[in-house]
């Protein structure tokens, strides 16, 4: 087995909330928006994470690239633990870890030119570059990511949120990152552009070997094309398991609803699937459900869920699930 | 009909290849100011003032010292404004040409406030984006600073430094430099609380830019319309303090002069019918305050991205 280029260990993220108006000795409290995960990306492979909004993915996304300040665990990167770097060091090392964002538009200075925004990545790690040849690999990569590369003098304005995102997708590659994570790339987008999108990811991820963390709240783009999915709820990981097994037989209570979610395209299989639906609103991740923390929503709780964390159960072929009574659904192997 | 093929593709050729030329914010900021017709009037009659106070020497028939002798003792009566003996403003109580006076005046008092005005964008931006962008306790410390400055009475403070030091053109520049950043800076802060969030930001952060970068590259470009249009703002203000000092007797000291001055040398004289000596300096004055005024609400009005 080849050695992860990413690995995560025991990874959490908790912010500190202060309240409005409280005294400035009373203790802020902690939301723990990333809580103990783990998971390694292989070289070459794609790792979707997928949640609802809240889950704590994108928090998880932000630590890995080093935006959001950790505060427990281990990132590996290439066997290199990020948090004993120096920020010297670090700042160098950042080179290898891109990230694409969720808003195209967001993600881009506005006052800057597109050719200006694609190349900041080449110049600030390799300043010395002459600007032809700068110029140069800001065309080659534009017209890669399908964009004219006359377009270069333009503002991100000027652009429609698909052409944003190849943009900002552009400017995460042109310095070959051995890791590239992408959060929630397409949900921003038309439905019609995702697709072109999603497609262009995976093309970019075949020809330039890039290891890759798709993140999104929607499995059916996910499953396109991960090859490992981790489904996460309030910062925790509910089950992992390759892309084919976690969305044709789940077992966890949630992935399975987070599937049954996902519409079929014809009718009548659509009609007489079985649902699992979940009810109810995300808890507060301020003040989460003791034990396992979708109990409170879950529709096959029971009294001792409350109890212990449940435990990450490894159900033998890299797939492993965070609840005692999981149990494996079939869900039309077609349907998804 | 087809058309020409060799035509076709030169045409083709000339779309592709043909580096198109982006519309900047800017340029879009610049399009809606010209729109504007009280900013656009605003900017005419500042520029006429500028080119007056610069050129306005090439006219005049009297130096700004020298003495008209045959006027002296006599101004009120004979001092009036003339194209026959040059003074076309008129006299000031001593005999002196208005004319090369206002022109002197009006320089220096838009020097002063333009002075002031750069030392609070250049001051006041790096000041306010360092402390909005780092947070934290640095910018409690910066912050805080800049309270207990503004705290200070400004006036008072600016006209004991005249008293203490010599009235001199220099310390005035100081004074006001000293005073007109920390608005400024304030603004910027905020700005930058609120610009530092954005994505973008944040991307630059992960790719791994250096945080002072950071905020010449990403924070600052993305605040320089609200500072122009503040630091446009500011320069009346600035001039009207200047105005103000003068007035006292503290400002600009003879020969040299201001509008503060003039106004003042001229409040004087009015009881004695020569209304020629406050009417010219003020209507510079007045003129100058509006015409900023006027652009600055321009600018602002350009360049508020709400009003997209
Ligand atoms: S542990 Fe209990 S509450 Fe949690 S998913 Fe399993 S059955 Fe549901």
């Amino acid at each position: 087995m080849t050695a992860p280029i990413l690995s995560v260990k025991d990874l959490s993220v908790t912010f500190d909330v202060r309240q409005q108006g409280a005294w400035p000795w009373t203790p802020a409290r902690k939301l723990h928006a990333v809580n103990k995960v783990n998971f390694d990306l292989k070289p070459g492979e794609c790792l979707g994470v997928v949640g609802e909004s809240g889950s704590g993915k994108s928090t998880l996304a932000r630590a890995i690239v080093g935006t959001v300040p950790t505060s427990g665990g281990q990132i590996l990167v290439d066997g290199r633990d990020l948090a004993s770097m120096s920020p010297e060091e670090r700042r160098v090392h950042r080179r290898d870890v891109q990230m694409v964002f969720q808003d195209p538009l967001a993600a881009l200075n506005p006052r800057m030119t597109v050719g200006e925004i694609i190349a900041e990545p080449l110049i600030t790690h390799e300043p010395n570059t002459p600007r032809a040849e700068v110029k140069k690999r800001v065309s080659e990569l534009m017209e890669r990511v399908g964009l004219l590369p006359n377009l270069i003098n333009r503002y991100p304005h000027e652009f429609s949120g698909g052409q944003c995102q190849r943009i900002g997708i552009a400017r995460a590659l042109i310095l070959r990152p051995k890791l590239l994570i992408c959060d929630e790339p397409v949900s921003a987008l038309d439905v019609s552009v995702q697709a072109q999108v999603v497609n262009l990811l995976m093309e970019l991820q075949r020809d330039f070997g890039l290891s890759m963390i798709f993140i999104a709240h929607d499995l059916s783009v996910v499953k396109h094309i991960s090859d490992e999915i981790v489904v996460m709820y309030l910062g925790t990981v509910m089950e992992q398991a390759n892309a084919r097994t976690l969305t044709t037989k789940p077992s966890h209570p949630y992935s399975q609803a987070l599937i049954s979610a996902v519409p079929i395209p014809d009718p009548v299989l659509e009609r007489a699937r079985p649902r699992a639906v979940i009810e109810g609103e995300l808890p507060s991740p301020l003040n989460p459900p003791s034990g396992c923390v979708f109990r409170t929503r879950c529709p096959k709780a029971q009294a001792s869920c409350a109890g212990d964390r449940p435990a990450l159960l490894d159900l033998g072929n890299d797939h492993t699930v965070a609840c005692p009574f999981h149990e494996e659904v079939d869900v039309l192997a077609a349907a998804v | 009909m087809y058309p020409d093929k060799a035509k076709m593709e030169s045409l083709v050729e000339a779309t592709e290849l043909a580096e198109v030329r982006g519309r900047s914010l800017w340029s879009d900021a610049r399009a809606r100011f010209i729109r504007n017709k009280a900013a656009v009037g605003g900017l005419i009659i500042l520029i006429l003032i500028l080119a007056f106070s610069l050129f306005g020497q090439v006219f005049q028939a009297w130096s700004n010292e020298a003495i008209d002798w045959k006027l002296v003792g006599r101004v009120t009566q004979i001092g009036g404004p003339s194209f026959e003996n040059g003074h076309y403003f008129g006299a000031d109580d001593l005999g002196r040409d208005l004319y090369a006076r206002v022109v002197q005046g009006t320089g220096i008092s838009i020097m002063v406030g333009v002075v002031g005005s750069l030392v609070a964008v250049i001051v006041g931006t790096l000041y306010g984006a360092t402390a909005g962008y780092f947070g934290g306790r640095l910018d409690n410390i910066m912050m805080r600073t800049v309270d207990v400055l503004m705290s200070i009475p400004f006036m008072f403070v600016l006209i004991l430094m005249l008293v203490i030091w010599g009235r001199s053109i220099t310390m005035l520049f100081v004074g006001i430099g000293l005073i007109s950043w920390l608005d400024m800076a304030r603004i910027v802060r905020g700005q930058t609380l609120s610009i530092k969030n954005k994505e973008f930001v944040e991307t630059a952060v992960a790719i791994g830019v250096r945080p002072f970068t950071i905020i010449l590259r990403h924070i600052v470009p993305n605040l320089l319309g609200i500072v122009v249009v503040y630091a446009t703002l500011l320069i009346p203000g600035l001039i009207m303090a200047e105005s103000f000092i003068s007035f006292l007797g503290l400002g600009v000291q003879e020969p040299m002069t201001s509008l503060g001055a003039l106004i003042q040398g001229g409040s004087k004289q009015m009881l004695y019918g020569a209304w020629w000596q406050i009417a010219f300096p003020l209507f510079f004055f007045l003129a100058t305050l509006f015409a900023f005024t006027f652009v600055g609400d321009g600018l602002r009005d350009a360049l508020d991205p709400k009003d997209r």
